[in-house]
C-alpha cells in the first residue's frame, strides 16, 4: 500500500491526543485512516467519516436486517475428511468467534413482511472463505428457494475458495452457479449484497450472478488480490481500484447502499418485484 | 502412469515448455478448423483460441486456453492467463454451439485467470461468473481436456461441462502450489511440499472423483488419433442422451462435491 501524505502530520497529532485516551475508545478506520471515537460508529459499525462498514458477524447482520429468523442446517459443518490438525485448529477458533459451524449463516427471513431465503457470509468464520459445507449450505438454501418459490438474498464475504479444502472448496462454485441457474430458471429474484471483502472464487461465481447487485460502501470487491497484482503484473493497482465505487462507476454492479438503510431498501425492492415468479 | 514421481514433478512436466501446444492439438485432433474472434463487446483475447471445426466426421465449437511457445507469444496470450474479453468469447461461443447444436470441446491449459488491474476493471469475477453458470446449463455435449496446467476458478470456467479429462502430465489445483505455500507457511520455494499435500496429480484427481478420465500424453499433431476417437466416442454417447437428461446428469456431477 503506498503512503498517503496527508498521513504524516495527522498521525502526531492524533498520537498525542491518544495519549491521553483508553485505546479502547478509538478507531481508525481502514479505508479513509481517520481515527474516530468508536461510540461515533454507532450500532450499524460505519466510519463517520467515510461511510466504510466495518466487518459484522453473520448474527449481527441477522439482528440488523431481519423481523424473524429461522436458521437451516445449522448443524452443517467441515466433514472429518478435512484432517489436518493446522486447519482443524483454525475451525474450532472459528466457530468460537462466530457461534456458527461453518462461514455461512443461511435461513428463512421476514424482512420487511416480505419472506426470502437468507445467506450471510461470515468475514469472521475463517474470512468466510468457501468450503465445501459452505457451499452445501448456499446450495440448500437456493434449492429449498426454488421449491417453495421464494426470492434469495445473500450477503457474501469472503476471501474465496478454501485452499485447505483443495479442489473440493473449488467445486463449490459450480455447484452453487447450478443451483443459481435453477432459481432463476424458476423466474425468482436472487439479490447479492457485496460486503467487505469479498473476492476470489466467490466474486467469480455466486456474488456476481444476483441479478441485483448491491454493496456497502467503499467495501472491496474483486477477483485478484492486491499483493498477487503486483508480484505478477509488476503493477501498483490504484487505491480504489477495487472499492464498490469503483465497480458501480464500471457498470458491475446496481447500488451502494449504506449499512443504516440496507434493511429498508431491500424491503422495498422485495416488495417492487415480489421476489419474482408468480407468488406476488 | 508414472506412480514413482513426485507431486511436484507433476507440477513441472505440466508446465513443461516442450508441452503441445492448444493449436497443435487442435490441428491433431480436428480438421478445417474456422477461427472465430472477439467477444462482441469489447475485445479480443489471444489467450483463447476459439472456433469451429470437424472432429471424427462431427461438427464441434472448441474453445482453448493457450499459453505461448514464444516470449513474444506469451505477452500476446499472456502466459495462458485468460482476461475478461476472453470468457466472454468462450461463452459467446458456448452459446452458439447451443443455438447451432453443436458439441463444445475445451482443451486448457492456464495457470489461471489474469491478474491485472484491466481484467479487475473489465469484471473478471462477473466473466468467469457468467461462463460457469452458461456452461453448467448448455443443451449440448461439453466435455473439457485439462492439457497442462488447470489453475483455479481461470479454469473451472471451462471445465464445468459433463465431463473433465486430464492428460497424464497435468495437474488440476485450487491455486497453485507456489501460492499454497506462500499462504500456509509464508515461503513460495516449499511448493513441493504444498504440491505434496495438494492432491492435484491426476491420479489423485482421478481417485477423488473430480475427473473421469486420465488421458496418454500426445506429444505431436501425429499422435492425436485415439484422443480423437475417445473424444467422438464420448460425444456420441452424451448426444445419444435426452436434453433434459444430459443437464440434469451434467449439474448432479457437481452437486455430489
Ligand atoms: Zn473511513
Amino acid at each position: 500500500m503506498p503512503k498517503r501524505k496527508f498521513q504524516a502530520p495527522t498521525e502526531q497529532q492524533l498520537s498525542v491526543r491518544r495519549d491521553q485516551i483508553p485505546d479502547e475508545l478509538l478507531t481508525q478506520c481502514p479505508v479513509c485512516q481517520k481515527t474516530c471515537y468508536t461510540q461515533e460508529l454507532t450500532e450499524w459499525q460505519v466510519c463517520p467519516h467515510c461511510g466504510y462498514g466495518f466487518r459484522l458477524t453473520a448474527w449481527t447482520r441477522v439482528a440488523q436486517l431481519t423481523d424473524d429468523f429461522q436458521e437451516l442446517d445449522a448443524e452443517l459443518t467441515i466433514p472429518e475428511r478435512f484432517a489436518d490438525a493446522a486447519y482443524r485448529a483454525k475451525i474450532t477458533q472459528a466457530k468460537a468467534a462466530t457461534k456458527l459451524k461453518e462461514s455461512v449463516l443461511t435461513g428463512l427471513a421476514k424482512l420487511e413482511d416480505e419472506t426470502v431465503g437468507l445467506g450471510v457470509m461470515d468475514p469472521y468464520f475463517m474470512m468466510g472463505s468457501l468450503g465445501s459445507a459452505t457451499g452445501e449450505k448456499i446450495t440448500r438454501l437456493f434449492d429449498r428457494c426454488t421449491a417453495q418459490k421464494l426470492p434469495v438474498i445473500l450477503l457474501t464475504a469472503s476471501g474465496g475458495a478454501r485452499m485447505q479444502e483443495g479442489m473440493s472448496a473449488l467445486m463449490q462454485m459450480a455447484k452453487v452457479s447450478a443451483a443459481v441457474a435453477k432459481h432463476r430458471n424458476a423466474g425468482l429474484l436472487y439479490i447479492t449484497v457485496l460486503t467487505d471483502p469479498t473476492t476470489g472464487g466467490v466474486t467469480a461465481s455466486f456474488a456476481m450472478q444476483g441479478d441485483i447487485i448491491l454493496s456497502e460502501p467503499k467495501a472491496l470487491i474483486g477477483f485478484a488480490g492486491r499483493r498477487v497484482i503486483e508480484q505478477t503484473i509488476q503493477q501498483t493497482p490504484p487505491v480504489d481500484f477495487q472499492r464498490a465505487e469503483t465497480l458501480l462507476k464500471n457498470g458491475w454492479i446496481d447500488q451502494v447502499v449504506p449499512r443504516p438503510v440496507l434493511k429498508a431498501t431491500l424491503g422495498r425492492l422485495l416488495r417492487l418485484t415480489s421476489g419474482g415468479g408468480d407468488n406476488g | 502412469m508414472a506412480e514413482n514421481q513426485s507431486a511436484y514433478d507433476q507440477v513441472l512436466a505440466a508446465r513443461a515448455t516442450d508441452k503441445i501446444s492448444i493449436q497443435r492439438l487442435i490441428a491433431g485432433l480436428t480438421t478445417d478448423f474456422f477461427e472465430l474472434h472477439g467477444d462482441r463487446q469489447a475485445g479480443d483475447d489471444e489467450a483463447v483460441i476459439t472456433g469451429v471445426a470437424m472432429l471424427a466426421g462431427q461438427t464441434v465449437m472448441t474453445i482453448g486456453i493457450q499459453k505461448g511457445t514464444s516470449t513474444m507469444e506469451n505477452q500476446a496470450r499472456h502466459f495462458g492467463c485468460a482476461t475478461p474479453a476472453g470468457y466472454r468469447k468462450a461463452r459467446r461461443v458456448m452459446r452458439l454451439a447451443e443455438q447451432l447444436g453443436y458439441p463444445v470441446l475445451a482443451l486448457i491449459n492456464t495457470p489461471g485467470a489474469y491478474p491485472g488491474v484491466d481484467a479487475e476493471y473489465a469484471g473478471q469475477g462477473r466473466a468467469i461468473a457468467d461462463c460457469l453458470l452458461t456452461g453448467l446449463q448448455l443443451k449440448v455435449p461439453f466435455i473439457s481436456v485439462i492439457v497442462g496446467e488447470g489453475g483455479s476458478g481461470g479454469a473451472l470456467a471451462l471445465a464445468c461441462g459433463d465431463q473433465v479429462w486430464l492428460f497424464e502430465h497435468s495437474t488440476y489445483s485450487i491455486l497453485s502450489p507456489e501460492g499454497y505455500a506462500t499462504i500456509l507457511w509464508k515461503h513460495a520455494n516449499k511448493a513441493p511440499q504444498a504440491a505434496a499435500k495438494m492432491r492435484l496429480t491426476p491420479a489423485e484427481l482421478l481417485a477423488d472423483g473430480m475427473v473421469e478420465r486420465i488421458v496418454p500424453e500426445v506429444k505431436t499433431a501425429a499422435d492425436c488419433n485415439k484422443l480423437q476417437q475417445a473424444l467422438s466416442q464420448a460425444f456420441q454417447g452424451l448426444a445419444a442422451k435426452p436434453v433434459t437428461e444430459l443437464v440434469a446428469e451434467r449439474q448432479a456431477r457437481y452437486r455430489q462435491f
